[in-house]
Protein backbone atom coordinates (compact mmCIF):
# COMPACT_ATOMS: atom_id res chain seq x y z
CA UNK A 1 0.00 0.00 0.00
CA UNK A 2 1.12 3.23 -1.09
CA UNK A 3 0.42 6.64 0.42
CA UNK A 4 1.53 9.67 -1.55
CA UNK A 5 2.31 12.22 1.63
CA UNK A 6 2.18 15.87 0.15
CA UNK A 7 5.68 16.58 1.01
CA UNK A 8 7.68 13.31 0.11
CA UNK A 9 5.49 12.42 -2.52
CA UNK A 10 4.74 8.21 -2.84
CA UNK A 11 5.97 6.20 0.05
CA UNK A 12 5.54 2.91 1.32
CA UNK A 13 2.79 2.53 4.36
CA UNK A 14 5.96 1.05 6.40
CA UNK A 15 7.24 4.75 6.63
CA UNK A 16 3.72 5.55 8.02
CA UNK A 17 2.22 4.89 11.79
CA UNK A 18 -1.89 4.65 11.93
CA UNK A 19 -2.99 7.56 14.31
CA UNK A 20 -6.61 6.56 14.25
CA UNK A 21 -10.32 7.23 13.63
CA UNK A 22 -10.34 11.02 11.85
CA UNK A 23 -14.61 11.13 12.38
CA UNK A 24 -13.79 12.31 16.12
CA UNK A 25 -14.34 15.17 17.25
CA UNK A 26 -12.93 15.63 20.87
CA UNK A 27 -15.73 17.13 22.65
CA UNK A 28 -15.72 20.23 25.29
CA UNK A 29 -12.56 19.14 27.81
CA UNK A 30 -14.89 20.85 29.94
CA UNK A 31 -17.74 18.75 29.33
CA UNK A 32 -19.29 15.80 32.29
CA UNK A 33 -21.55 14.40 29.32
CA UNK A 34 -20.51 10.32 30.04
CA UNK A 35 -22.60 9.93 26.41
CA UNK A 36 -20.18 12.00 24.52
CA UNK A 37 -17.08 10.87 25.71
CA UNK A 38 -18.27 7.19 25.66
CA UNK A 39 -18.50 8.07 22.05
CA UNK A 40 -15.76 9.78 21.70
CA UNK A 41 -14.11 6.96 22.93
CA UNK A 42 -15.52 3.88 22.06
CA UNK A 43 -18.02 4.65 18.75
CA UNK A 44 -16.43 3.61 15.67
CA UNK A 45 -18.09 3.81 12.42
CA UNK A 46 -16.29 0.33 11.18
CA UNK A 47 -16.98 1.32 7.33
CA UNK A 48 -17.12 -1.24 4.38
CA UNK A 49 -15.48 1.13 2.04
CA UNK A 50 -14.53 4.41 2.16
CA UNK A 51 -12.78 5.53 5.80
CA UNK A 52 -11.48 8.68 7.20
CA UNK A 53 -8.59 8.12 8.76
CA UNK A 54 -5.36 10.13 10.36
CA UNK A 55 -1.37 8.86 9.92
CA UNK A 56 1.91 9.93 10.58
CA UNK A 57 4.69 10.23 7.79
CA UNK A 58 6.93 8.95 10.92
CA UNK A 59 9.15 7.40 8.56
CA UNK A 60 9.62 11.19 6.40
CA UNK A 61 8.64 14.27 6.94
CA UNK A 62 6.54 13.47 10.42
CA UNK A 63 3.72 15.35 9.44
CA UNK A 64 0.50 14.41 10.36
CA UNK A 65 -2.36 13.34 7.94
CA UNK A 66 -5.39 13.30 6.89
CA UNK A 67 -6.33 10.64 4.45
CA UNK A 68 -9.41 8.59 3.17
CA UNK A 69 -8.44 4.83 2.39
CA UNK A 70 -11.01 2.11 0.95
CA UNK A 71 -10.98 -0.46 3.92
CA UNK A 72 -12.06 -2.81 1.50
CA UNK A 73 -9.25 -2.29 -1.48
CA UNK A 74 -6.74 -0.45 0.38
CA UNK A 75 -7.49 2.92 -2.15
CA UNK A 76 -6.31 5.45 -0.96
CA UNK A 77 -8.65 8.41 -2.09
CA UNK A 78 -7.13 11.77 -0.88
CA UNK A 79 -4.36 12.86 1.17
CA UNK A 80 -3.67 16.08 2.73
CA UNK A 81 -2.25 17.67 5.36
CA UNK A 82 -4.09 17.31 9.06
CA UNK A 83 -3.14 20.93 10.12
CA UNK A 84 -4.54 22.74 6.69
CA UNK A 85 -8.07 21.00 6.40
CA UNK A 86 -8.54 17.75 8.12
CA UNK A 87 -11.48 15.86 7.63
CA UNK A 88 -14.80 17.21 7.36
CA UNK A 89 -17.31 15.88 9.76
CA UNK A 90 -18.78 12.82 8.88
CA UNK A 91 -22.61 12.80 8.14
CA UNK A 92 -22.82 9.60 8.63
CA UNK A 93 -21.83 9.20 12.26
CA UNK A 94 -24.13 7.81 14.25
CA UNK A 95 -25.81 9.77 17.08
CA UNK A 96 -24.77 8.89 20.81
CA UNK A 97 -26.65 6.45 22.30
CA UNK A 98 -27.87 5.72 18.54
CA UNK A 99 -28.12 1.87 17.88
CA UNK A 100 -25.47 0.49 15.41
CA UNK B 1 34.39 23.20 21.03
CA UNK B 2 34.82 20.25 22.01
CA UNK B 3 37.09 17.60 19.60
CA UNK B 4 34.32 15.00 18.10
CA UNK B 5 35.02 11.24 17.75
CA UNK B 6 33.68 9.80 14.72
CA UNK B 7 31.06 7.00 15.46
CA UNK B 8 32.46 4.95 12.71
CA UNK B 9 35.72 4.68 14.15
CA UNK B 10 36.01 1.37 15.31
CA UNK B 11 35.41 0.37 12.19
CA UNK B 12 36.63 2.55 10.05
CA UNK B 13 38.70 0.18 6.99
CA UNK B 14 40.27 2.74 4.40
CA UNK B 15 41.28 0.55 1.34
CA UNK B 16 39.18 -0.83 -1.53
CA UNK B 17 37.37 -3.64 -0.65
CA UNK B 18 34.91 -6.05 -3.24
CA UNK B 19 34.13 -6.93 -6.56
CA UNK B 20 36.18 -4.57 -9.09
CA UNK B 21 35.38 -6.07 -12.36
CA UNK B 22 34.08 -2.61 -13.97
CA UNK B 23 36.24 -0.54 -11.67
CA UNK B 24 35.02 0.83 -8.08
CA UNK B 25 31.57 1.34 -7.89
CA UNK B 26 31.29 4.18 -4.97
CA UNK B 27 33.32 5.47 -2.92
CA UNK B 28 32.31 5.65 0.44
CA UNK B 29 33.78 8.93 3.22
CA UNK B 30 32.49 10.58 6.65
CA UNK B 31 32.22 14.43 5.78
CA UNK B 32 32.71 14.97 9.69
CA UNK B 33 30.92 18.90 9.15
CA UNK B 34 31.82 21.28 11.88
CA UNK B 35 28.34 22.47 11.92
CA UNK B 36 24.88 20.89 11.38
CA UNK B 37 21.79 22.80 12.34
CA UNK B 38 17.76 22.04 12.04
CA UNK B 39 15.62 25.40 11.21
CA UNK B 40 11.86 25.04 12.09
CA UNK B 41 9.49 27.68 11.08
CA UNK B 42 6.24 28.33 12.80
CA UNK B 43 3.29 28.00 10.58
CA UNK B 44 3.52 30.85 7.24
CA UNK B 45 7.01 31.79 8.78
CA UNK B 46 8.84 29.59 5.87
CA UNK B 47 9.64 32.42 3.69
CA UNK B 48 11.93 34.06 6.77
CA UNK B 49 13.61 31.08 7.50
CA UNK B 50 14.61 30.60 3.76
CA UNK B 51 15.79 34.45 3.81
CA UNK B 52 17.36 33.74 6.92
CA UNK B 53 19.56 30.70 5.35
CA UNK B 54 20.29 32.92 2.55
CA UNK B 55 21.37 36.18 4.96
CA UNK B 56 23.76 33.31 6.85
CA UNK B 57 24.44 30.53 5.06
CA UNK B 58 24.56 32.39 1.43
CA UNK B 59 22.48 29.50 -0.01
CA UNK B 60 19.23 30.18 -1.76
CA UNK B 61 16.84 27.71 -1.41
CA UNK B 62 14.60 26.97 -4.77
CA UNK B 63 10.74 27.01 -3.81
CA UNK B 64 8.73 23.72 -3.10
CA UNK B 65 9.28 20.61 -1.39
CA UNK B 66 12.78 19.04 -0.33
CA UNK B 67 14.41 21.70 -2.18
CA UNK B 68 17.87 22.60 -1.25
CA UNK B 69 21.28 23.90 -2.78
CA UNK B 70 24.86 22.87 -1.58
CA UNK B 71 28.24 23.68 -2.56
CA UNK B 72 31.57 22.43 -1.84
CA UNK B 73 31.43 23.65 1.85
CA UNK B 74 27.82 24.21 2.65
CA UNK B 75 24.56 22.81 1.96
CA UNK B 76 20.96 23.00 3.01
CA UNK B 77 18.05 21.42 2.09
CA UNK B 78 14.75 21.15 3.25
CA UNK B 79 13.66 17.87 4.70
CA UNK B 80 9.96 18.53 6.38
CA UNK B 81 7.10 21.47 5.99
CA UNK B 82 9.14 24.34 7.39
CA UNK B 83 12.00 22.53 8.40
CA UNK B 84 15.59 22.63 6.89
CA UNK B 85 18.85 21.31 7.72
CA UNK B 86 22.10 23.14 6.76
CA UNK B 87 24.97 22.13 7.13
CA UNK B 88 28.57 23.91 7.23
CA UNK B 89 32.37 22.53 7.22
CA UNK B 90 33.02 25.22 9.87
CA UNK B 91 32.15 24.95 13.57
CA UNK B 92 29.68 28.70 14.53
CA UNK B 93 27.07 27.98 12.34
CA UNK B 94 24.17 27.33 14.84
CA UNK B 95 25.54 30.83 16.87
CA UNK B 96 25.04 32.65 13.73
CA UNK B 97 21.84 31.15 13.22
CA UNK B 98 20.27 31.97 16.89
CA UNK B 99 20.80 35.64 16.32
CA UNK B 100 19.16 35.79 12.82
CA UNK B 101 16.30 33.56 13.75
CA UNK B 102 14.20 35.12 15.98
CA UNK B 103 11.55 33.52 18.63
CA UNK B 104 8.79 34.70 16.22
CA UNK B 105 9.71 33.49 13.61
CA UNK B 106 11.28 29.53 14.08
CA UNK B 107 13.50 27.75 15.87
CA UNK B 108 17.31 26.65 15.90
CA UNK B 109 18.67 23.36 16.92
CA UNK B 110 22.06 22.39 16.96
CA UNK B 111 22.75 18.76 15.77
CA UNK B 112 26.53 19.05 15.17
CA UNK B 113 26.90 16.02 17.21
CA UNK B 114 23.68 14.56 17.06
CA UNK B 115 24.73 13.55 13.45
CA UNK B 116 26.66 11.45 11.51
CA UNK B 117 27.05 13.03 7.90
CA UNK B 118 28.04 10.17 5.02
CA UNK B 119 28.95 10.97 1.91
CA UNK B 120 28.50 8.20 -1.10
CA UNK B 121 29.64 8.96 -4.19
CA UNK B 122 30.33 7.18 -7.57
CA UNK B 123 28.67 5.99 -10.42
CA UNK B 124 26.57 3.39 -8.64
CA UNK B 125 25.80 5.23 -6.00
CA UNK B 126 22.10 5.31 -6.96
CA UNK B 127 22.25 1.71 -7.55
CA UNK B 128 23.73 1.37 -3.60
CA UNK B 129 21.07 3.63 -2.00
CA UNK B 130 18.41 2.23 -3.77
CA UNK B 131 18.99 -1.13 -2.08
CA UNK B 132 18.47 0.45 1.38
CA UNK B 133 15.84 2.96 0.70
CA UNK B 134 12.38 2.95 -1.16
CA UNK B 135 12.44 6.25 -3.28
CA UNK B 136 13.22 7.40 -6.76
CA UNK B 137 17.20 8.47 -6.40
CA UNK B 138 16.98 8.83 -10.31
CA UNK B 139 18.31 12.78 -11.19
CA UNK B 140 14.91 13.78 -12.67
CA UNK B 141 12.86 12.65 -9.59
CA UNK B 142 15.47 13.31 -6.60
CA UNK B 143 17.47 16.57 -8.38
CA UNK B 144 21.22 17.83 -7.57
CA UNK B 145 20.58 19.76 -4.19
CA UNK B 146 17.33 18.41 -2.81
CA UNK B 147 16.70 16.50 0.14
CA UNK B 148 14.62 13.38 1.12
CA UNK B 149 13.33 12.05 5.03
CA UNK B 150 13.03 8.77 4.79
CA UNK B 151 13.69 5.31 6.59
CA UNK B 152 16.03 2.06 6.42
CA UNK B 153 14.10 0.06 8.71
CA UNK B 154 14.35 1.95 12.02
CA UNK B 155 16.96 3.86 11.05
CA UNK B 156 15.82 7.49 9.88
CA UNK B 157 18.07 8.97 7.41
CA UNK B 158 17.85 12.40 5.63
CA UNK B 159 19.62 12.39 2.35
CA UNK B 160 20.80 15.28 0.11
CA UNK B 161 22.30 14.64 -3.41
CA UNK B 162 24.99 17.48 -3.44
CA UNK B 163 26.20 16.27 -6.88
CA UNK B 164 24.76 14.51 -9.81
CA UNK B 165 26.67 11.15 -8.24
CA UNK B 166 26.92 12.41 -4.72
CA UNK B 167 24.42 12.01 -1.82
CA UNK B 168 25.07 12.82 1.66
CA UNK B 169 23.06 10.69 4.08
CA UNK B 170 22.50 12.15 7.34
CA UNK B 171 21.68 9.51 9.98
CA UNK B 172 21.37 9.93 13.81
CA UNK B 173 24.91 8.98 15.29
CA UNK B 174 23.53 6.51 17.47
CA UNK B 175 22.79 4.28 14.39
CA UNK B 176 26.05 5.45 12.44
CA UNK B 177 28.54 2.59 12.69
CA UNK B 178 25.89 0.31 12.16
CA UNK B 179 24.21 1.82 8.88
CA UNK B 180 28.08 2.16 7.95
CA UNK B 181 28.87 -1.36 8.09
CA UNK B 182 25.42 -1.92 6.24
CA UNK B 183 26.79 0.45 3.65
CA UNK B 184 29.89 -1.20 3.49
CA UNK B 185 28.08 -4.65 2.72
CA UNK B 186 26.08 -3.17 0.19
CA UNK B 187 28.71 -1.85 -1.67
CA UNK B 188 30.82 -4.93 -1.77
CA UNK B 189 28.90 -6.18 -4.95
CA UNK B 190 30.03 -3.13 -7.24
CA UNK B 191 33.33 -2.48 -5.20
CA UNK B 192 34.08 0.09 -2.78
CA UNK B 193 36.73 2.34 -1.56
CA UNK B 194 36.59 3.74 1.80
CA UNK B 195 38.74 7.34 1.81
Amino acid sequence: MLITCPYCGPRDVSEYTYQGDGNRTRPDPASTDQEVWNAYVYDRLNPAGEHHEIWQHSGGCRAHLAVTRNTLTHVVSSVSFARDAGHKKSDSRRKTGAKA
Amino acid sequence: MVEQESPLKPVWKPGTRGNFSDGVGVYLSETAPGSIVQLAAWHGEEKAIIAAIKKVAGLTLPDGAGGGAATGTKAAFGFAPGKFLVVDEQEGLVAAFAKSVKTETGTVTDLSHGRTAIRITGPKAEWVLAKFFAIDFSLTAFPVGAGRSTVHHDIFAQIQRSAPTQFDVYVFRSFARSFWTALCHASEEVGYEVK
